[in-house]
């Protein structure tokens, strides 16, 4: 009997877990806004001065990073856009494919990825470390309220910089596409840029945008309720970060799906 | 020792961790102006108490009042209000290392008051000389070593001239010498600030040094509260045997302890 109900027992644990986790992060979400809007009343304001201390480490720290993945995706594109439709004679379809691919799911899908990894996990081992050596605890003695120092400025500055990223992104992945595939079409990348942006509507940019957003929200919330869950020092602290990118990649995928079934049928 | 209302009130309070229960319905009180040592070995409760004195963990039942504010019950405001009169020294110091020590120590005073940046400077520089940290201020604290972080950290909980200080094992990991150097600074801070100090320990020579009141915690339960004298007076085995530092008789049941060991009752 014991063998039967042992794998339900963990299952249920399981799911108890990831139900209390997906509320925990949800009460860090609303207490983080109401305190990012209304915490000055409380004599709790939002700090500007981190905020824009994140935003420089999540959004111009990476920049680098980005423009060397969006030009690599851009150009992989490109070349895979350039052969399929070559084979249907429909090259001329390259330009409308790369840059709807672009704005609407790969520069939104690359950069979050990326931000998760480089922001999601220092946000998870920076939160993590001071909850093991109780600065959390102390920031809440002092009268700190730990999600109003901790989490609303990474929050509003993920909220920021990762939709400006996004448009970023596209820009270079558009053009590392042209690169490729103007001299394969037989026109300058500039004319290839100029006939993208011509065919992209405000629609496709937004929709990117929104993931972006919403790609945002699911970074920082995991990043910092796993470190704020941290236990067992050190150890605990790698294991909340490794935690924190798998899951951030997960949901972000699961996210992106869900986007594209309502959107783009 | 004064007779003032209590600063601190502790009733029935009880705490669990998972299906373990930690505080077996604690009752006891602080008065304005003393320091009270609360003693116990490892695992008797007295930092699960501490957590609930500082408003860090919620009870399951009973109260825990501060300048007679139900933790528990109050506000946001009121609970800041509470905070902005309390000082705390943690085990580890707690300092955020993303700061430098003077940083550190002035952090209270700029998230939660409108002083200008220049008195904010000095009565943090004020603070650090009163711990004999003068001149320390530029320092991160990972340069420090383990009792001057513990007195940084001492200087960040009375940077907001509390009314009422706590110390979680402020003799912890530290030589002898140091250590009574702290115990120094605690007698003094009460003398010269007027302070009510909380001191949680193990420490019996440190305890007794300091302290007006003793309580003594074991597995949950106060033993008792008294003076330094009257604890070591006491007529309780439980307490002989701390003071004494005999290990208790720890009795196995063989069947327990197996069933116990492949999870399988118990």
């Amino acid at each position: 009997m014991e063998t039967l109900t042992r794998p339900l027992a963990k299952i249920g644990r399981g799911t108890v877990g990831a139900l209390s986790g997906m509320g925990y992060a949800a009460m860090l979400l609303v207490e983080s806004l109401y305190l990012a809007v209304w915490g000055w009343r409380l004599g709790q304001p939002l700090r500007l001065r981190a905020v824009f201390e994140q935003m420089r480490q999540v959004g111009v720290d990476a920049l680098p990073i980005v423009c060397l993945l969006a030009f690599t995706v851009g150009i992989m594109l490109g070349i895979q856009f350039v052969s399929a439709l070559g084979e249907f004679g429909a090259q001329s379809q390259v330009v409308i494919a790369v840059a709807k691919s672009v704005t609407r799911e790969f520069g939104a899908l690359i950069t979050a990825i990326l931000v998760a990894g480089r922001s999601g996990s220092a946000l998870a081992a920076r939160i993590g470390s001071m909850t093991v050596s109780q600065e959390v605890d102390a920031l809440a003695v002092i009268g700190i309220n730990p999600v109003r120092y901790l989490v609303a400025p990474a929050l509003i500055a993920m909220l920021i910089m990762l939709p400006l990223l996004t448009v970023f992104a596209d820009a270079v992945a558009i053009f590392g596409a042209a690169l490729y595939s103007a001299p394969a079409l037989d026109v300058t990348p500039s004319a290839y840029m100029l006939q993208s942006m011509s065919l992209l509507d405000p629609g496709d940019i937004g929709q990117g945008l929104a993931k972006s957003a919403v790609f945002a929200l699911l970074i920082t919330l995991i990043g910092v309720s796993t470190g704020f869950s941290v236990s067992g020092g050190a150890e605990g602290v790698g294991r909340a970060t490794t935690r924190a990118v798998v899951l951030s990649i997960c949901w972000i995928i699961v996210a992106d799906m869900i986007f594209s079934f309502f959107l783009n049928r | 020792m004064t007779t003032a209302a209590p600063l601190i009130e502790v009733e029935k309070l009880e705490a669990w961790y998972g299906k373990r229960r930690i505080l077996n319905g604690v009752d006891f009180s602080v008065n304005a102006g003393e320091i009270r040592v609360i003693m116990g070995g490892s695992g008797s409760g007295k930092s699960t108490l501490l957590r609930h004195m500082l408003g860090l963990n919620r009870p399951v039942s009973g109260t825990v009042k501060l300048f007679g504010i139900d933790l528990a019950a109050a506000s946001d405001r009121e609970k800041l209000d509470v905070r902005k009169r309390i000082g705390v020294s943690f085990q580890g110091g707690a300092l955020l290392t993303s700061m430098t020590v003077g940083d550190n120590v002035a952090l209270p005073l700029r998230e939660l008051t409108n002083l200008d940046e220049q008195t904010i400077r000095i009565m943090s520089r004020i603070k650090l000389e009163v711990v004999n940290l003068g001149g320390f201020q530029d320092l991160m604290p990972g340069q420090l070593s383990g009792g001057m972080i513990k007195r940084a950290a001492l200087a960040r909980a009375i940077v907001m001239d509390p009314r009422l200080l706590f110390f979680d094992e402020p003799s912890a990991g530290l030589d002898p010498v140091v250590s009574a150097e702290l115990d120094e600074l605690i007698l003094r801070l009460r003398d010269a600030l007027r302070m009510t100090i909380v001191v949680v320990t193990h420490e019996l020579e440190s305890a007794f040094k300091i302290a007006d009141t003793i309580t003594v915690l074991d597995q949950g339960d106060v033993l008792m509260t008294g003076t330094t004298a009257a604890v070591r007076a006491a007529d309780n085995e439980r307490i002989q045997d701390l003071l004494n530092r005999r290990p208790r008789e720890i009795q196995v049941d063989a069947d327990d302890y197996l069933r116990r060991l492949v999870g399988t009752g118990a």
